[in-house]
């Protein structure tokens, strides 16, 4: 599986952080490498979305490091680095004042881009992510779970970052909305091919969307495993997982875009 | 209705006070503005002197107003001229309202829509100027409102140690002892409180961001 070639993406070298004085991750080492969807999977409070926020430096390690395509993301300026990794959240946080227009050609905009060039990519991303083009001039307010969820991913693309960080994206939707997304993401992932690092605390989503699955718990890395070896996988915690979630999740393993 | 026709026969004093009276409050209100707004962001973004200060503030706004008058007497250049005096105490009275309300006007902007912001590569002026200002902006209008009202009301009292304004009429009413004059002040001062609240209220619904 790992191409020993390529260098990975990103590579957590032996990361601890503490957050107001607790240790929520330990001794962290993973690679990330070109093109994959790695899902970080696990319950509240085992690390995943600690170690998202390390990677675009919303967090800094207490002992470690990231390195973001080779070269340490301490080093060099943090606005750079953050603009050219995107970032989705489970809370959208959609600018409420903005229209979904500018919430998508924000980045590009402050980036300078010409605004021709800008509202040319707003139109091509509102169709990427099948939204259409007649909502560009609505505010976020006026948009479904969904649909806002759709903007926050287009807006995550807008500058056409390499890298896509997502914390439970899919997370607050409804189930039917939800699959919906995870399909429309599939999709676009075999087009775009990013990077993208996602973290869910649902097995059946991990098993779906992810190329390889990353299991924590309590601030350490458990194991790391395709889908198929995940449901197999005789490590406790992962098929206490397995056993968690059911049946029908060979299906979902099967990663059926369908 | 002998009120109106005093007025009538006064009104070049009622207006040159209602002028005088409008630059204490305007005044007071600006510089209440510039030091009371980013003192608020300050306070914001760091929690920890959010306590010292909202407490100064509210010392501050506990001193009765003729004795704050009184203290600020003594001092070199202020107290030369009532009227820096004056504005210099409405200043102060006026900042607790704006502090607070742009603190928890910015405090109140949602958590998810900042980070996502700074995750996005916002630097922490954009931050400020394009997210949390323009989200927090009803709620700090509606502070300057509340120190505007009350800046029509205190600065009547400006009149006791000579800056002028609408209390005049007030105060040489008092000493009268006729209704007529301390209405032919009361009633511009009520009208111009109504008129700063109206204006500032209208000010703060065109800002609200939905």
């Amino acid at each position: 599986m790992q191409p020993a070639a390529a260098s990975p993406v990103i590579e957590f070298r032996d990361v601890s952080c503490r957050v107001a004085g607790t240790l929520v991750l330990s001794g962290f080492n993973l690679q990330v490498q070109s093109g994959e969807t790695l899902v970080l999977l696990g319950r509240s409070g085992s690390g995943k979305t600690t170690s998202l926020k390390l990677v675009n430096r919303l967090l800094t390690p207490t002992s470690g490091e990231i390195r973001v395509k080779g070269v340490s993301n301490a080093e060099g300026d943090v606005i750079r680095l953050r603009r050219s990794i995107g970032y989705v959240i489970q809370d959208v946080g959609l600018f409420p004042h903005f229209t979904v227009e500018k919430n998508i050609g924000l980045v590009p905009r402050i980036e300078g881009w010409p605004e021709e060039r800008v509202r040319a990519r707003v139109f091509e991303l509102l169709q990427m992510v099948g939204l259409s083009p007649d909502l560009a001039s609505r505010k976020p307010h006026e948009l479904s779970g969904g649909q806002r969820q759709r903007v926050g991913v287009a807006r995550a693309l807008a500058a056409d970052p390499e890298i896509l960080l997502m914390d439970e994206p899919f997370g607050a939707l409804d189930p039917l909305t939800r699959d919906e997304l995870q399909r429309e993401f599939l999709l676009l992932q075999q087009r775009l091919h990013k990077t993208v690092v996602f973290v869910t605390h649902d097995l059946r989503e991990a098993l779906r969307i992810g190329s390889r699955i990353a299991l924590m718990e309590a601030g350490r890395l458990v194991t790391v495993a395709e889908p198929r070896e995940f449901l197999r996988s005789t490590d406790p915690l992962a098929s206490a997982y397995v056993r968690a979630f059911g049946d029908g999740l060979e299906s979902a393993a099967n990663r059926g875009t369908s | 209705m002998s009120v109106f026709r005093f007025m009538w026969q006064n009104h070049g004093q009622v207006l040159e006070l209602t002028l005088e009276h409008l630059r204490l409050v305007g005044l007071s209100a600006l510089f209440a503005m510039l030091i009371g707004i980013p003192l608020g962001i300050a306070i914001a973004h760091r929690p920890r002197f959010n306590k010292p200060v909202l407490a100064s503030a509210n010392i501050i706004q506990t001193i009765p107003s003729l004795a704050l008058f009184g203290f600020l007497l003594p001092v070199p250049w202020l107290g030369e001229r009532a009227d820096r005096l004056a504005i210099l105490a409405l200043t102060l009275y006026a900042l607790l309202p704006i502090i607070r309300n742009t603190y928890t006007g910015i405090r109140g902007v949602d958590p998810a829509v900042v980070e996502a912001g700074r995750g996005m590569g916002l630097t922490e002026s954009q931050l400020l100027f394009q997210v949390e200002l323009p989200l927090a902006v009803s709620v700090i209008l509606s502070g300057v409102r509340v120190a505007v009202v009350i800046s029509v009301g205190l600065a009547t009292i400006a009149a006791a140690i000579g800056a002028g304004g609408l209390g005049e009429f007030i105060f040489r009413g008092l000493a009268m002892v006729d209704d007529r004059v301390i209405l032919a002040g009361a009633i511009p001062a009520a009208l111009l409180a109504l008129v700063a609240d109206f204006g500032v209220g209208w000010l703060e619904r065109r800002l609200q961001p939905r």
